[in-house]
């Protein structure tokens, strides 16, 4: 039973190789890579959430081959990614790009932090300043002596 | 230590400030990725006439008159709703449509033609959609207005409405026609 239980499991492996849904092997092991890189890292902009190397809708499949030819040409990454965003703007990369419009988004939560540990360290100063200035003893302590 | 007090009300009013400014700008389309391709020249393409087979359209030939590029498919059910503005935009004579037939047979774009009337005065066969990539095409129907300098000055995603048309293509269309014509 145990033995058919996973045999049936294998089975499924299989099943889902066979649904992929990008087939695609090109014979260099390095573009293969490249290709595989750039597809999870580009946006299918039908399904907004998918990248194009997850999503089974034409226009992904058009725009692997795109990558597919590219890389096969021997574009680098960076030429790739150029020619998507020319043509579908910054949206279509998971990865955001620096930019002067969006610096703040990069640099926003570091210069949070900066100012929040600058007014914490104020405080903790502020507050151990009163430590010192309160240095008569206790009502009980000084009733001990 | 009275402005203790006082800075956490105005910062909490400036953030607020900041996102209901936000809310405010946010486009209400129901698509709001901006066309990077607005103010740039449109793609050099050479297709397939589908009407007039062994003829070419070209973005060459078309360049001195503004025109508007509409992608559509057979398969395409918004294309369908939005034929019938498309045929009274060509009743009213201001622009040529170009279609740009994107992903489909030839059979059936002409069948479609027949049966529906044809808006187009050419439509490029655009089979394998290098031109859709081209204009950053999302998804079908989409619309581009280009200028007679062969700039693309609008996009519309979505169907085409007289609303829109009266509202963001004719302004541009009477602001470029060039002098004299």
């Amino acid at each position: 039973m145990r033995i058919v239980l996973l045999v049936l499991l294998a089975a499924l492996l299989c099943v889902r190789a066979a649904f992929a849904i990008d087939p695609t092997t090109l014979p260099d092991p390095q573009q293969q890579a490249r290709y595989q890189k750039l597809t999870h890292e580009l946006r299918c902009m039908q399904c907004l959430n998918q990248s194009i190397a997850d999503s089974p809708v034409e226009l992904a499949g058009e725009l692997r081959n795109q990558v597919r030819e590219m890389v096969v040409a021997g574009k680098t990454d960076d030429e790739i990614r150029d020619y998507m965003v020319a043509r579908y703007g910054e949206f279509i990369l998971f990865r955001p790009r620096f930019s002067a419009r969006n610096v703040w988004l990069w640099f926003g939560p570091a210069i949070m932090l900066v100012i929040g540990a600058f007014i914490a360290v104020r405080i903790i100063r502020q507050r151990s300043k009163l430590v010192e200035q309160d240095n008569e003893p206790l009502e009980e302590e000084a009733a001990g002596r | 230590m009275k402005n203790r007090f006082i800075i956490a009300p105005i910062a909490f009013a400036v953030l607020a400030l900041v996102l209901l400014i936000g809310i405010l700008r946010a486009p209400r389309g129901e698509r709001i990725i901006p066309s990077v391709l607005i103010g740039k020249p449109v793609p050099a393409f050479e297709l397939p006439n589908l009407t007039n087979p062994g003829t070419k359209v070209s973005s060459k030939a078309l360049q001195g008159k503004p025109y508007v590029l509409n992608i559509w498919g057979t398969w395409c059910v918004t294309c369908r709703q939005e034929h019938d503005t498309l045929l009274k935009i060509q009743q009213m004579n201001e622009v040529p449509l170009i279609g740009v037939n994107w992903r489909d047979e030839d059979t059936l774009a002409l069948q479609w033609l027949s049966d529906l009337g044809n808006p187009y005065s050419q439509i490029a066969v655009d089979r394998e959609g290098r031109l859709a990539i081209d204009l950053g095409v999302s998804a079908a129907p989409e619309s581009f207005l280009v200028d007679a300098n062969g700039v693309i000055v609008h996009k519309h995603s979505g169907a085409l409405t007289m609303e829109i048309w009266k509202r963001d293509f004719e302004p541009l269309i009477a602001g470029r026609a060039p002098a004299g014509s």
